[in-house]
């Protein structure tokens, strides 16, 4: 029942093309669209010609937009430096101090908390930091201060806070796989050979695990550049981010090239640092087997 | 296994500040006080009444049943085309097309939802449940995807290969073989994407044209103090069933597994 190649071919295009259609029409065609915008002139509901870069670079000139982008970026980088270093320890006791038949109970156990609801997540989060809320009521209950902290009041704080539990199954999961794939007799060799087990660590383990982190950096930063929830409900749409800007200009101001500009600008943003990142550490990369 | 009390205490506190936000709702979905804060001042059942008599809250309750139904039998059905396209044929261009299909996964979410907003508005398509939908399907086929992939990989090729040769069809192959076979695959693919359709906030909130939905409803009642308690309640609820609905999930993922005799790889990412 051997197929020639050009029917497998004709066979697959066929299955794969419900699906390839729909992501055609519903995500390539509207990011396209948001590049053609990007470069085009309107505000107030019209788009037009001619084709223009003013949108972009009124995003670097005017303070409004660049402020914006900069915290952005500085929150997002904060929280995936917070979330990787926090995930590394987690992954590396599960992969090395864990019996094999209790690993995937652990698994699950860290990454439940990412199946319920963001919006309620978040929300908590709220009524955790905010004025007499609960790390207050606590505080004060155990008597190490008399007035509210209101952590909530510093929202880059609290932003980083919360971005970090959300996004924390997803450091978690991939240092662990790589963490399971290096070669423990690599670790005996060092420790025969006279190494102490820090010298180990940092010499075969972390290197060797590195394609995790990296994998865990992306997955960590890429996402939170773009969050809309936690800006909107813990900084109380007083500190907006990216996505918030991009809500005012395309709804509230209804400018849709600026909106598309700021859009793929922050697209183009995660992208060259992802790859500068990548480029970076190209040396860990493929290395291992 | 060696032994690191450190590292094990460690790996609890991790724990606690991944589960607190999530422990204190049900202590204080019960607590008989409408401030969210210590010390706990008795045990009431009150916010649970208060949230069931909000009309609002039920109306915006089943419009994310219909939108997560709708979303979790069409995501998955198309999950099912091109899992079984990818893993079973070779084609041209199956690492743009897969790509395509997979990348809501990394791209930022109100991205996907504003270049979609953005389309349907300016070729005039009238918001509703339904433009929500659309959204939903799109974010949650990859997860669909991902999925039904490892439950296809599992499926041993000769077993199909065997059935043809004994004169079924195509067709009757496929359903008296494969489906059977990857149906745990299946559901827990429509599981997962059932929980996330319905947990989902920013598509919900930008493509629907203002019908109470679930996410969106949470997200404007935290606002107001007094109603936090009851959100709490239904928080409550809300995590106990998604949990539910993974643990069922989880279970038919290992079933299948066990069923086509591959190895356990742990969880779903």
């Amino acid at each position: 029942m051997a197929k020639t190649p050009s029917q497998e071919a004709k066979t697959g295009w066929l299955l794969i093309s419900p699906p390839a259609i729909y992501a055609v029409l519903l995500l390539a065609a509207p990011l396209a669209t948001v590049l053609i915008y990007s470069v085009m002139t309107g505000g107030r509901g019209v788009v037009g010609l001619p084709f223009t870069l003013q949108n972009f670079t009124d995003l670097v000139q005017k303070p409004v937009y660049l402020s914006v982008m900069q915290r952005s970026l500085l929150v997002s980088l904060l929280v995936t430096l917070t979330t990787v270093v926090l995930a590394y320890p987690i992954a590396y006791f599960v992969s090395f101090h864990v019996s094999p038949s209790k690993k995937a109970l652990w698994l699950f156990l860290i990454t439940i908390p990412f199946w319920t609801s963001y919006v309620i997540r978040v929300s908590l989060w709220r009524t955790i930091l905010g004025y007499n809320g609960i790390v207050d009521s606590s505080l004060i209950g155990l008597g190490l201060t008399d007035e509210p902290v209101n952590i909530l009041s510093n929202g880059i704080t609290s932003m980083i806070i919360t971005l970090a539990h959300a996004y924390a199954p997803f450091a978690v999961l991939p240092i662990f796989v790589s963490l399971e794939k290096v070669d423990r007799s690599l670790l005996e060799a060092g420790q025969d050979l006279g190494e102490s087990r820090l010298m180990t660590f940092i010499r075969v383990t972390l290197p060797l695990s590195m394609p995790g982190v990296i994998a865990a950096v992306l997955i960590v930063f890429i996402p939170t550049v773009g969050d809309y929830v936690t800006p909107e409900l813990i900084g109380g749409g007083k500190v907006p981010l990216i996505a918030n800007m991009i809500e005012t200009q395309m709804l509230k101001l209804q400018n849709r090239p600026v909106g598309s500009a700021i859009a793929v600008a922050a697209m183009l943003v995660v992208g060259i640092v992802s790859v500068v990142f990548v480029l970076l550490n190209r040396r860990f990369i493929g290395g291992s087997k | 296994m060696k032994r690191s009390p450190i590292l094990g205490a460690y790996a609890v506190a991790y724990l606690l500040f991944l589960y607190g936000p999530i422990l204190i709702l049900p202590l204080f979905a019960f607590n008989d006080s409408r401030i969210v804060a210590f010390p706990l001042s008795g045990f009431t059942t009150q916010w649970f009444g208060e949230m069931w008599a909000d009309a609002n809250l039920r109306k915006a309750l089943g419009n994310s049943l219909i939108i997560a139904l709708s979303t979790a039998t069409i995501s998955t059905a198309l999950g099912i085309f091109a899992a079984r396209s990818s893993v079973r044929y070779r084609w041209p261009g199956k690492a743009v097309v897969m790509g395509m299909i997979m990348v809501p996964l990394v791209l930022p979410e109100m991205i996907v939802a504003m270049a979609l907003l953005v389309v349907l508005l300016t070729i005039g398509v009238p918001l509703s449940i339904f433009t929500i939908i659309l959204g939903h399907v799109l974010i949650c086929m990859p997860f669909a995807v991902a999925i039904l992939t490892s439950a296809f990989q599992s499926l041993d090729k000769s077993l199909e290969e065997a059935a043809l040769d004994l004169g079924e069809t195509q067709i009757s192959t496929f359903q008296l073989i494969v489906l059977p076979l990857v149906m745990p695959g299946i559901l827990s693919a429509f599981l997962i994407t059932f929980t996330i359709s319905i947990d989902e906030f920013i598509i919900a909130n930008f493509l629907g044209k203002g019908d109470p939905i679930l996410s969106v409803y949470i997200f404007g009642q935290f606002r107001f103090p007094a109603k936090v308690p009851s959100m709490l309640a239904l928080g409550t609820l809300l995590v106990l069933f998604s949990i539910c609905m993974l643990a069922i999930a989880e279970y038919f993922r290992r079933r299948g597994i066990a069923k086509t005799g591959g190895k356990d790889s742990g969880g779903f990412l």
